[in-house]
């Protein structure tokens, strides 16, 4: 048999009944078609793969964020019982009038300063009562999974192991847990310090690195000349893209941190006490965030505005305009949409470093909201760090729900950031 | 008070990309009020040619030219000009259309605006938009978009958006390549409207267009040599060009024998 006949065989085999193939006898279609088909299941099963793996980080994230726990009571609150009514019963005059003669006078007066006990709902001085007086500990904990599972299980062994004690099914991430700061019990900690460490860097990060990368990228393409200096410059912006991040924070701690202590510590504009004066701030740390994703930042805006097709730089010359004129009127319009999604990129990264932050200085032992770019700070992710450290497994579950709002803080960024890039996206 | 009837004179022209010679000593003088034709076969430097009329060139990187090119009797290529200043009184039109992306109205405002255009603007767009015998096709529509008209019709806009800057000199590079036997024919006359007030050059591929519009014809050829530069072979009123040429690589491009 010839190679030719051998050819149309294999084609008559790979047809399906009802087929009609128009095909020359020397047609290797149907060895391109398999050849495209295999890479076509390559490509959908990588896909898959990434699919999978992202479902199983956020499964495990969600069994961590709810479940059963085991609380007890330091001082049990039948103790607290009026007249044979239990706390949960009782009025909120009840229930104020407990606070004052359990608390200090001094403790009591400042909760009365921080929101009168009138403002106060009754709910609101019931979870008083129960933080200060009752003060619950975790003794143990299950995620979610197992809770749904196994809870027969869960409820005879807490019965059996921790009697008198509450077993409740509770979500680690709730309204008080991101409203209420850092505390020693995981009970009542909270991450509002660190998600306004987080915003407050942001910013800082973006107002530095977004002018001057797309400053830088304006420069680079549409004023620099193509000499050997120019591309060096290229070449290293490129190359500082891949350094690790840990070194942007060395970088950050000997130049913002140390050498420029008197400016990021807020010295300079006499709002600290030099003597005292330290550079570890929330100002440096967004510097150096800033210095992070600057390379992105340049490299993206620049590939959006060489997207801008010459013919608009043409017909912008063309007309006599100057080279501001065209950048400012023809070139960034039309490349703006293109440096956003960039930006957005590259600040969606930053949110979430760890490293650079704890080389800068973050401290995990704060409990005093960042109140200018020159306070000490902390972050999401140090906090997530620092937590998933602790060996108690409460920490890990409170560290779940932190990585759930800090997901949440990251998509809620990015959408802002798609909504600006579709109104400035081109109307024409 | 004499009139200086040329617009432009050229001496000794050399334009080069990088090593490169383009186009070779290139001596002729365009006369003002006048269209005038560059032809030639593909790849012989026309678009070069035009494109040093107003320095536009200088966008290619690592061009230059030796020789110089006089607009009323000054050097363009002087230290002291300044080129933008060169292109805002000699305009030039693209082969291709290429309206901003932005509403009708925009792209010829934009124009006159980066110039410091003080007075009515509506009516400066109109008088550009009759001038490129556009206003009637987009008077309900100017703020729609550039990109959104035919391509006769975007190119029309870019001839409006030229004039808006009320410059002396318009420069074509095949302005109707890309359009339509109507839509060129529309172009042709808008010229021949054009030349009462503007010096027109105008490169195109097509010698009946040559013909027609144009008063007089530079013809551009390979020069033959090692370095295959172009340069213009000849230069004279177009009727003569196309009836009684002197050089016989004319006669035969014009009758169509080339090649
Ligand atoms: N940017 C450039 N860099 C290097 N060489 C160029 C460049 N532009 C044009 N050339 C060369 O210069 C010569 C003349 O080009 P030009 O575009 O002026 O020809 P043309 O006569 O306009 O051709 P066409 O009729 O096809 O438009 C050609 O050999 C071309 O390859
Ligand atoms: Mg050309």
């Amino acid at each position: 048999m010839t190679a030719k006949e051998n050819r149309k065989k294999r084609i008559e085999s790979s047809m399906r009944p009802g087929d009609t193939v128009l095909y020359s006898p020397l047609s290797n279609l149907s060895a391109r078609n398999r050849l495209g088909r295999t890479w076509q299941l390559v490509f959908l099963s990588s896909t898959i793969i990434g699919i999978l793996a992202l479902t199983a980080l956020l499964l495990n994230i969600l069994d961590r964020s709810f479940g059963y726990v085991v609380l007890h009571a330091k001082v049990d609150p039948a103790t607290f019982a009026v007249d044979g009514l239990p706390l949960e019963e009782q009025t909120k005059d009840q229930l104020v009038s407990l606070l004052e003669t359990e608390l200090s006078s001094g403790a009591f007066n400042k909760l009365n300063n921080e929101k009168s006990f009138e403002e106060r709902s009754r709910a609101e001085v019931y979870a008083l009562v129960i933080e200060r007086l009752v003060k619950y500990e975790v003794e143990e904990t299950w995620p979610l999974f197992e809770s749904i599972t196994n809870s027969g299980e869960i409820k005879a062994y807490a019965a059996q192991e921790y009697p008198g004690d509450k077993l409740t099914f509770i979500s680690w991430l709730t309204a008080d847990f991101i409203s209420r700061p850092q505390s020693s019990e995981a009970v009542t900690a909270g991450i509002r310090t660190a998600i306004l460490g987080s915003l407050w860097t942001i910013l800082i990060t973006i107002l530095f690195a977004f002018p001057m990368g797309v400053g830088a990228a304006i420069y680079l393409e549409e004023y620099a000349a193509d000499n050997w200096m120019n591309r060096v410059i290229r070449t290293n912006i490129n190359n500082l893209a891949g350094v690790p991040s840990i070194i942007y924070g060395i970088l950050g701690l000997a130049i913002f941190v140390r050498v420029l202590e008197k400016l990021t510590s807020g010295a300079v504009f006499g709002l600290v006490d030099p003597t005292t004066a330290n550079g570890r701030t929330i100002l440096s740390a967004g510097l150096t965030l800033g210095l992070l994703v600057l390379p992105v930042i340049i490299i993206n805006a620049q590939e959006a505005i060489r997207a801008v097709p010459q013919s608009l730089r043409k017909a912008s010359y063309g007309l006599g305009a100057t080279r501001w004129q065209t950048v400012w009127s023809h070139v960034l319009p039309n490349a703006l949409p293109g440096i956003l999604t960039g930006t957005i990129l590259a600040i969606s990264r930053a949110i979430g470093e760890t490293a650079p932050l704890v080389v800068v200085g973050a401290s995990t032992a704060i409990s005093m909201d960042p109140s200018s770019p020159f306070s000490k700070f902390t972050a999401l992710p140090i906090q997530i760090y620092q937590w998933t450290a602790r060996p108690q497994e409460e920490w890990r579950h409170l560290a779940a729900a932190a990585i759930v709002v800090l997901l949440a803080l990251l998509l809620s960024l990015n959408a802002a950031a798609i909504f600006l890039r579709n109104r400035f996206a081109r109307k024409y | 008070m004499t009139e200086i009837n040329y617009v432009f004179e050229t001496h000794g022209l050399n334009i080069f990309y990088g090593n490169f010679l383009a186009v070779a000593d290139v001596n002729i003088n365009i006369p003002r009020h006048k269209i005038t034709a560059i032809i030639g076969p593909s790849g012989c430097g026309k678009s070069t040619l035009l494109r040093a009329f107003n320095r536009m060139n200088e966008l290619v990187p690592d061009t230059h030219i030796h020789g110089e090119v006089l607009f009323e009797g000054q050097n363009l290529y002087e230290k002291s000009v300044d080129p933008v200043e060169v292109r805002y009184r000699i305009g030039m039109v693209f082969q291709k259309p290429n309206p901003f992306p932005k509403s009708i109205y925009e792209n010829v405002a934009w124009a006159a605006r980066i110039h410091g255009h003080k007075g009515n603007m509506d009516e400066l767009v109109e008088s550009s938009l009759r001038q490129a015998a556009l206003w009637d096709e987009v008077k309900d529509i100017l703020h729609s978009s550039g990109l959104a008209i035919s391509g006769g019709q975007q190119q029309r806009l870019c001839i409006a958006r030229a004039i808006a800057v009320k410059p002396e000199v318009i420069l074509m590079d095949e302005p109707a390549s890309a359009l339509d036997p109507i839509a060129t024919l529309k172009i042709e006359e808008l010229m021949q409207e054009l030349k009462q007030k503007y010096t027109i050059v105008i490169v195109t591929h097509n010698m009946q267009q040559a013909a027609r519009v144009s008063d007089h014809t530079a013809m551009m050829m390979l020069n033959g040599g090692a370095t295959r530069s172009g340069t213009v072979i000849e230069f004279d009123e177009t009727n003569k060009i196309f009836t009684r040429p002197t050089d016989k690589r004319t006669e035969d491009y014009v009758t169509g024998r080339f090649g």
